[in-house]
């Protein structure tokens, strides 16, 4: 199965695979989400709602529906 | 004599640009308005060495130079336009030391515009705590640019980095990477097509959706229309360069920056756990909301007092050491000294809450507050950027209205502008704590919680769950599509720096009284000019009508000046108005004095009081206070005090839903580009008002 940034859970690590262009903003691409990047589930809110992530040493949060565009490959630690 | 330099301070949200900017103007800053536009132009003037000078501006933070909102069109339009006068000679990149990467990609396509380009490095004292070391000779030299090491919290740095300010001319104006590798095809031939202009430049026109005033409208409307490609390529374009920036600055961060996290402390995930937490995270925040209104009606309220107090003697003091100037000597003591009073009385309540908002902000928990009350909000139909706006609109509904700007959603936005106003904004505040302390009985529940404050903090969430609830129905009924996207950046946490936080009170105190001081005089004179004259026989032989009416009664000469000057007043022009509209408003409590001061308050909120301080000092020769002023009054219909529980209930209610606020409304218009929502949101706000205040009221009597 693909794994997306909203299958992580807190703690967890993975690197951006692929992003759609068509589904996420460019301002979340210039903010560091880009494939190759590392990406942690820092926080999840409550409600588990929105996520905050750290990306390539950028600290922000984003909603579930934009997550689940955002490919990846866990990390196992 | 040489010419002033030009700077532009550009950089990312969070980077420390505000402290940039007040370490190098102080208190030589001023805030105004783009031309057109409501976003805030911070501009300064900075002394140099060698006597040399510096016209600064603080540009909107922004990520890139690929717009998404008006605040940040600002900063390509200047970058874009050289004819502009503010048209940086050099532009200024603050950075924070610990984005660095981040940071960058902006500096990156600032390159490319081939504007003489100065790095800052901010927050150098963070380093060491994160471990973090940079061969700064690398990166000058990678960057095509010199950096300044600067740390505003320490002050150290800044005579260095206006040391290189004035050495502008010798930074480079290469760009740092090539970007137009991306596709050389298609650039080859936009270069083909404009031979003269700069690549990027055209490249930025044909992909923003740029404003550029009326001079080289044409040029520009000739490249934009250069598309030969789709939207959605376009889009990868932009995708395939951020990526190809990043790629280069990845590489050159890679030799120039080491970072040695077994250094690194981190408050920060620990702040995050508790300030976030599902449990401790809303009970702090609730803890905070309770401190602030505490601060709102407690601690203000001794400099009020003392204000209120102050102006009534003023005035009376010039009323008792001109006696005979006459009108002038009137206007001046009953008009303008009374109309002022009202709006000095505010200045404490303001600056509490533009203090509190700017610590939340600039220790970086607002961010945190967005992330925690987000999905909370979406139920209602906003987002969890709204919670800045409505927490601001507690100040001002004005600067909140226009932070809305960061919300993504086009839906979420508008249904945040439009409740908004319904938020206890500080201009109501007056009209309620003069109100509650006529109309609440002293005492308190449990021993601590006064009844006052009680009453004070049930109106401030009145005001809230009316925002909310009208946001809910909005989000049902308005039929809006929009992409949803939410994006928040959580920043570091940092103490607030004091010298930041006493500018930003001072700045937006400022504005609010001369913005709102402005209306108040004015209305003040007129309203005097009113009350003082009037037409036909009532008004202009008071003195003989009275005198004889009461022959009988012995009065002595005070009481009959008073019943003298009540008769002129009811038959002045403002009387004959107050009374028209009395009919109206008599279902809710109110006689035609409290009319005047509805109609007059439906420019600005809060010129109720300083109405009535104006119409109820008309005449009168005691030295006494508003306050005392509108105890004293009698309901002319059903005796006893004019102010009592029924109507007092009733004021509040209408001021808590009514649609009070010219500047509001005009705000309203220009975010939302038409006069439609600002007409919907006066009708119903203010038929919201009357009904409730009509059934409080009519129940309460």
């Amino acid at each position: 199965m693909q794994h997306t940034i909203a299958h992580l859970k807190r703690g967890e690590k993975g690197i951006i695979t692929d992003v759609s262009s068509a589904l996420i903003p460019l301002k979340l691409l210039e903010m560091g989400c880009l494939p190759g990047n590392l990406v942690e589930l820092v926080q999840v809110a409550p409600f588990s709602d929105p996520l905050y992530l750290n990306i390539n040493g950028s600290h922000l949060a984003i909603r579930k529906e934009t997550a689940i565009h955002i490919l990846i490959d866990r990390i196992d630690e | 004599m040489s010419k002033q330099i030009n700077v532009a301070l550009i950089g990312n949200p969070n980077t420390g640009k505000t402290s940039v900017f007040n370490a190098l103007t102080g208190l030589n800053q001023q805030v105004g308005n783009y031309p057109g536009i409501t976003v805030e132009k911070k501009e300064g003037i900075c002394k140099l060495p060698r006597g040399l000078k510096a016209h600064i501006i603080d540009l909107p933070g922004t990520y890139s130079l690929n717009a998404s909102s008006l605040d940040e069109n600002v900063v390509i339009e200047l970058l874009l336009n050289r004819n502009d006068k503010d048209f940086p000679d050099v532009a200024v990149v603050v950075s924070d030391v610990e984005n660095l990467k981040r940071n960058l990609l902006l500096f990156t396509q600032i390159k490319d515009l081939e504007i003489p380009c100065l790095l800052i490095v901010n927050m150098a004292d963070r380093m060491r705590r994160k471990g973090i070391t940079l061969d700064i000779e690398y990166l000058e030299q990678q960057l095509e640019t010199k950096i300044a090491v600067i740390s505003t919290r320490k002050n150290e740095g800044i005579d260095n980095l206006k040391q290189q300010i004035i050495n502008y001319k010798e930074l480079s104006v290469k760009p740092c990477l090539n970007a137009s590798t991306i596709d050389d095809e298609y650039f080859s031939r936009l270069r083909k097509a404009f031979p003269n202009q700069l690549l990027y430049k055209l490249w930025l026109v044909i992909t923003q959706d740029v404003n550029f005033g009326k001079t080289n409208r044409k040029d520009f409307d000739a490249i934009a229309s250069f598309k030969t490609k789709s939207k959605g390529d376009l889009k990868r374009l932009q995708q395939k360069e951020t990526i190809k920036r990043y790629q280069f600055i990845n590489n050159v961060l890679k030799k120039g920056q080491t970072i040695d996290a077994s250094q690194a402390t981190d408050v920060r995930a620990k702040l995050d756990r508790i300030l976030t937490h599902k449990v401790w995270g809303y009970l702090i925040f609730f803890l905070i909301l309770l401190t602030i209104f505490q601060a709102i009606y407690d601690w203000s309220s001794i400099p009020m007092d003392w204000i209120d107090s102050s102006f009534a003697s003023l005035s009376n003091w010039v009323k008792s050491t001109f006696p005979g100037g006459g009108k002038v000597t009137d206007l001046i003591a009953e008009g303008i000294i009374s109309g002022l009073g009202g709006i000095i009385i505010f200045i404490p309540q303001i600056a509490f809450l533009f203090l509190f908002i700017a610590i939340l902000e600039e220790s970086g928990y607002m961010s945190r507050v967005v992330f925690l009350m987000d999905r909370i909000m979406r139920r209602f139909g906003l987002s969890g950027k709204s919670i800045v706006p409505l927490i601001s609109g507690t100040a001002c509904a004005i600067p909140a209205i226009m932070a809305t700007r960061n919300i993504e959603n086009w839906k979420e936005r508008l249904i945040t502008i439009l409740v908004t106003p319904f938020t206890t904004c500080a201009a109501r505040l007056p009209v309620y704590l003069i109100i509650i302390s006529l109309v609440i009985p002293e005492g308190k529940i449990l021993g601590f919680i006064s009844y006052k404050a009680l009453t004070l903090m049930l109106l401030y969430l009145i005001g809230f769950g009316a925002a909310v609830g009208s946001a809910w129905i909005l989000n049902k009924i308005l039929k809006i599509k929009s992409k949803t996207f939410f994006v928040v950046e959580m920043p570091n946490y940092k103490v607030p720096l004091l010298k930041n936080v006493a500018l930003t009170v001072l700045e937006k105190t400022k504005a609010f009284i001369f913005g709102a001081g402005k209306i108040i005089l004015a209305i003040s004179i007129v309203l005097w000019v009113l009350a003082s004259y009037g037409p036909g026989e009532q008004f202009n032989n008071a003195e003989s009508i009275v005198t004889e009416q009461y022959a009988q009664d012995n009065l002595t000469v005070d009481e009959l000046d008073h019943k003298i000057a009540s008769h002129k007043l009811e038959y002045s022009f403002i009387g004959i108005t107050g009374r028209a509209i009395e009919p109206a408003i008599r279902p809710l409590g109110y006689d035609w004095k409290i009319g005047v001061a509805l109609i007059s308050s439906f420019a600005a909120r809060e010129v109720f009081v300083g109405t009535l301080a104006t119409i109820y000092s008309v005449g009168s020769d005691d030295e006494e206070t508003i306050k005392n002023r509108m105890a004293g009054e009698v309901n002319p219909i059903l005796g006893g005090p004019l102010f009592n529980f029924a109507s007092g209930i009733s004021l509040l209610l209408f001021y808590a839903f009514a649609m009070q606020c010219m500047s509001t409304l005009a705000i309203v218009k220009k975010e939302t580009n038409t006069w439609k929502w600002p007409v919907y949101q006066f009708t119903i706000m203010t038929a919201i008002a009357y009904i409730v205040a009509l059934i409080a009221f009519q129940f309460l009597k």
